[in-house]
């Protein structure tokens, strides 16, 4: 994967600058950025995307909904899915996971945390 | 202002590109590191080889030439075990020197860590001059950076000399106490223009809306204008990093002055448009 494009799905502007910031040291690194779940997924049918990174608090549509929605599509469903969150419990954990997220990430977030999970997944 | 932003952002970029210069050094240590390690493997084999030549020509029963060439190999292999050990030795100090690098790889890392997080704060503090908008920016600084849980934010009435919640995350506004300038821990932090962290936080939430984990002042200069009080962290922040009080430092200064800057951005517009329909009804 030279260029891998990455999908930003955060209500925060602060949140989503500090992941672009983040991402951009994979080199080649495309960032979408989209600020609720609907948008996010407007943007993931109009971008040929490789990683999702979303929050799950977001108007309009939260981040396990859409998870649960991207996984049942099959144009979708094999896109791996980082949440990134300040939900901390276990359980919270425990049901993105059962939903099919790929990867959980609590904030306050570690730039070289985020991105040695991206790297995994994306197996850069 | 603006040259001293300017100035701030300058460092931030010449920090950033010295962390890319470590670690473009750290690569090419790495690279030289690897090349090492082949050419140990490669004379390791050669070595073997010469040994196992050498036995062969001891062993052979009737060899006239093996007097002859015996020192030779000798030397060649004494040569090479030479060789091999300068390259160990020099492998032994690349691979000290790595392990110091990395190490130092691992401290710039963090560094560019909490500079991003510095970088992204102020730049979302002033990239606006809507007050709400502002507001809204602090409160998820404070959410997503730092990692509170409950805090709210005062503004210091002039009027009444009192300390207003102005904002607030995880609980209603209705339920953080108005405060007296000099009353409390929030009312002190505010006269005594310093930053107030609590050792040993109460757990209960009523008690730490008097007694908060930490009380920041709102300051522009020796002006406060307010202050931000942090009642309770995310259950996975366990305790405060470096680059929190960094933060902490920041908003004590830059959200001041865009929250000031904003309100009298929004009063002006305010007044404005109220000039604005007056003239216009002077006018008709």
């Amino acid at each position: 994967m030279a260029s891998p494009t990455f999908l930003i799905i955060e209500d925060s502007p602060t949140m989503r600058q500090l992941i672009r910031f983040a991402l951009n040291r994979i080199p080649g690194a495309q960032v979408v950025e989209a600020s609720d779940g609907v948008d996010g997924l407007k943007k993931l049918s109009s971008n040929q995307v490789d990683l999702i990174l979303t929050d799950i608090n977001m108007p309009i549509m939260d981040g396990l909904k859409l998870v649960s929605l991207v996984r049942t599509n099959d144009a979708y469903k094999d896109v791996p899915i980082v949440i990134i969150t300040t939900e901390g419990a276990k359980e919270d954990k425990e049901r993105a996971m059962a939903l099919g997220a790929n990867a959980y990430i609590t904030k306050p977030i570690q730039s070289t945390a985020l991105l040695s999970t991206v790297k995994e997944l994306l197996k850069l | 202002m603006c040259a001293r932003d300017n100035d701030d952002t300058g460092k931030k970029t010449e920090h950033l590109m010295r962390g890319e210069e470590f670690i473009d050094m750290f690569r090419k240590g790495q690279e030289f590191t690897q090349e090492l390690l082949r050419e140990n493997e490669r004379l390791r084999f050669q070595v073997i080889h010469l040994e196992e030549a050498m036995k062969k020509k001891l062993e052979a029963p009737d060899s006239g030439q093996a007097g002859n060439a015996s020192p030779d190999l000798a030397l060649e292999l004494a040569q090479y075990e030479a060789r091999l050990g300068e390259l160990e030795a020099r492998l032994n100090e690349v691979e000290a020197e790595n392990v110091d690098f990395a190490q130092r790889y691992i401290d710039v890392e963090e560094q560019n860590n909490n500079l991003a997080n510095l970088y992204v704060a102020s730049y979302q503090l002033h990239s606006t001059l809507d007050y709400e908008e502002v507001l809204q920016i602090i409160l998820e600084i404070i959410i997503n950076l730092i990692g509170g849980e409950i805090f709210a934010i005062y503004l210091l009435d002039e009027k009444t000399n009192t300390l207003n919640p102005e904002a607030c995350e995880g609980v209603p506004i209705s339920e953080i106490p108005r405060v007296a300038v000099g009353e409390g821990v929030v009312g002190q932090t505010v006269v005594a223009n310093e930053s107030y962290f609590n050792d040993n936080p109460s757990e209960n939430l009523k008690e730490l809306y008097v007694d908060p984990l930490v009380c920041i002042p709102l300051n522009i200069k020796d002006d406060v204008i307010g202050s931000i009080a942090l009642f309770r962290l995310l259950q996975q922040k366990v305790t405060f990093a470096p680059v929190d009080f960094e933060l902490f430092t920041l908003l004590a200064g830059h959200a001041a002055t865009a929250i000031f800057s904003s309100r009298l951005f929004t009063e002006s517009k305010r007044k404005l448009t109220t000039y604005q329909g007056f003239l216009d009804l002077l006018s008709q």
